[in-house]
């Protein structure tokens, strides 16, 4: 247990700091992926056929590819691709990005694409009468979207949304290959120094299962303010 | 865009990817074993079993592959019962070892999947089974398990996929898989988009097949 100890002894206040970095990912990430989808989502239904490659090319790469290649394409093409564009407006000094922003950037692509197909999974379970109500109302397109159709799919997509978080959740571990001091990191710095792998791997384990374990808790609350009558 | 380093690249990572598929498959065909057992386990009503197995799939559920595949690579090495035993033949191979947690993690995943398979069986088939007087034995190998496997296939093609993608940890623990050949040519040549479209066309080719493959075994066996 010592290793466990608050100070400058031990490991406990690093890895209690580490859960809220987890935790502040996570977060940050998925709030990336649900901007992600609501723009995604819209191009799937589209029958501009572009921007319908385009919603389609998203999800299916981002699912299609492994995290850790898509987290190595942003960590290493990432501040190049910043670079690019503020020499665009003639800044050419090197710009070191965040290993936060990148991280939670990168995670919340993946975790946009799931959210996306979830999203267009609850659109087209939304009762069609629905659409047609508020098209025979001559409701504006932005207040048909955000006053009809969005309240009724966000309802419809919670649960699945709850599994994206999970996933979410356990991706923010890949982010230690960048360096990002969150769970994992941390457990193989003091891994590393106390050459006590077991025990800081399995306790991170435990972090892990807390938090997803505590997140279901709370979701499923959530889910029964969702579910009130309609 | 840099063409060239695409053309050279494609071979060494073309050969990373027989690693990759090494491991999917070994990991995919041990799975299925444990999440076949695990899944009888937790329809039997001993109250041990059945928790044991609940509380298998909610550890590997529960945490990211990466500390499951850092435990085992890591940590195992640190029991000296272990590392006197036979075992350590495996353990010591950084191969087996990310065999061993991909095997475990996706055995989790297949043990939840083919449960509710065998929860959702119309319970007519057992009944007509049972009436043609067939053991009880014979109705569970010869109709239960038949029939789940084919209720199972999407859940379970998706599994398979994203399997494929958790192969690509192996680079994490010195493996030279398709992420990690590609992780090291990024990291010595620096043209990240490059690689990026080369790994991850030869990805998405994978991903494609085994979706097709699973396509065509649900259409094969619909009833």
């Amino acid at each position: 247990m010592d290793l466990l100890a608050f100070g400058n002894t031990g490991w406990g206040d690093e890895l209690f700091f580490a859960t809220l970095m987890t935790i502040a990912v996570s977060i940050t990430a998925m709030i990336i992926g649900f901007f992600f989808a609501l723009i995604f989502t819209p191009l799937k239904f589209t029958k501009n056929k572009f921007l319908n490659f385009i919603g389609n090319s998203y999800t299916t790469i981002i699912r299609g590819v492994p995290e850790l290649l898509v987290i190595y394409l942003l960590f290493f093409g990432g501040s190049g691709a910043v670079m690019y564009v503020a020499s665009i407006f003639g800044y050419n000094k090197y710009i070191e990005i965040n290993a936060f922003l990148t991280g939670s950037f990168a995670i919340g692509i993946i975790s946009g694409a799931y959210s996306t197909e979830i999203f267009r999974g609850a659109i087209q379970s939304i009762d069609k009468g629905q659409f047609e109500a508020s098209k025979v109302l001559g409701l504006k397109k932005p207040v048909h979207f955000f006053k009809v159709i969005m309240p009724q799919m966000l309802r419809l997509a919670v649960p699945n949304l709850s599994n994206v978080w999970q996933i979410t959740l356990k991706d923010t571990s890949l982010i230690s290959v960048t360096g990002l001091v969150e769970i994992m990191r941390q457990s193989y710095i003091a891994a590393g120094s106390t050459r006590d792998p077991l025990f800081f791997y399995s306790f991170a384990a435990v972090l892990y299962l807390l938090l997803t374990f505590l997140s279901m808790k709370l979701i499923n609350k959530l889910e029964i303010k969702y579910r009130r009558g309609y | 865009m840099d063409f060239e380093l695409m053309a050279s690249s494609f071979p060494k990572l073309l050969n990373a990817t027989l690693v990759t598929l090494k491991l999917l498959s070994l990991s995919v065909i041990f799975g299925l074993i444990l999440g076949l057992f695990f899944a009888i386990l937790r329809l039997n009503k001993n109250i041990f079993l059945n928790r044991f197995s609940y509380f298998y799939s909610y550890i590997f559920r529960g945490t990211p592959l990466l500390v499951q595949i850092f435990i085992i690579y890591f940590g195992l090495g640190q029991i000296e019962f272990l590392r006197s035993s036979f075992l350590w033949i495996i353990l010591k191979e950084p191969y087996w070892c990310a065999i061993i947690a991909f095997s475990l993690n996706t055995g989790a995943y297949t043990s939840e999947i083919l449960r509710s398979a065998f929860q959702t069986i119309n319970k007519g088939f057992i009944e007509a089974g049972d009436s043609l007087g067939i053991s009880k034995k014979i109705i569970f190998y010869k109709i239960q398990i038949p029939i789940a496997i084919r209720q199972s296939l999407p859940a379970y093609g998706n599994e398979i996929i994203l399997m494929l993608k958790g192969t690509s940890l192996a680079s994490t623990v010195t493996l030279m898989d398709l992420t990690g050949v590609a992780k090291y040519i990024i990291s010595t040549t620096f043209k990240p988009i490059e690689v990026f479209i080369v790994a991850g066309g030869i990805y998405l080719f994978m991903t494609f097949i085994i979706h097709n493959f699973i396509r065509y075994l649900e259409k094969k066996y619909s009833y």
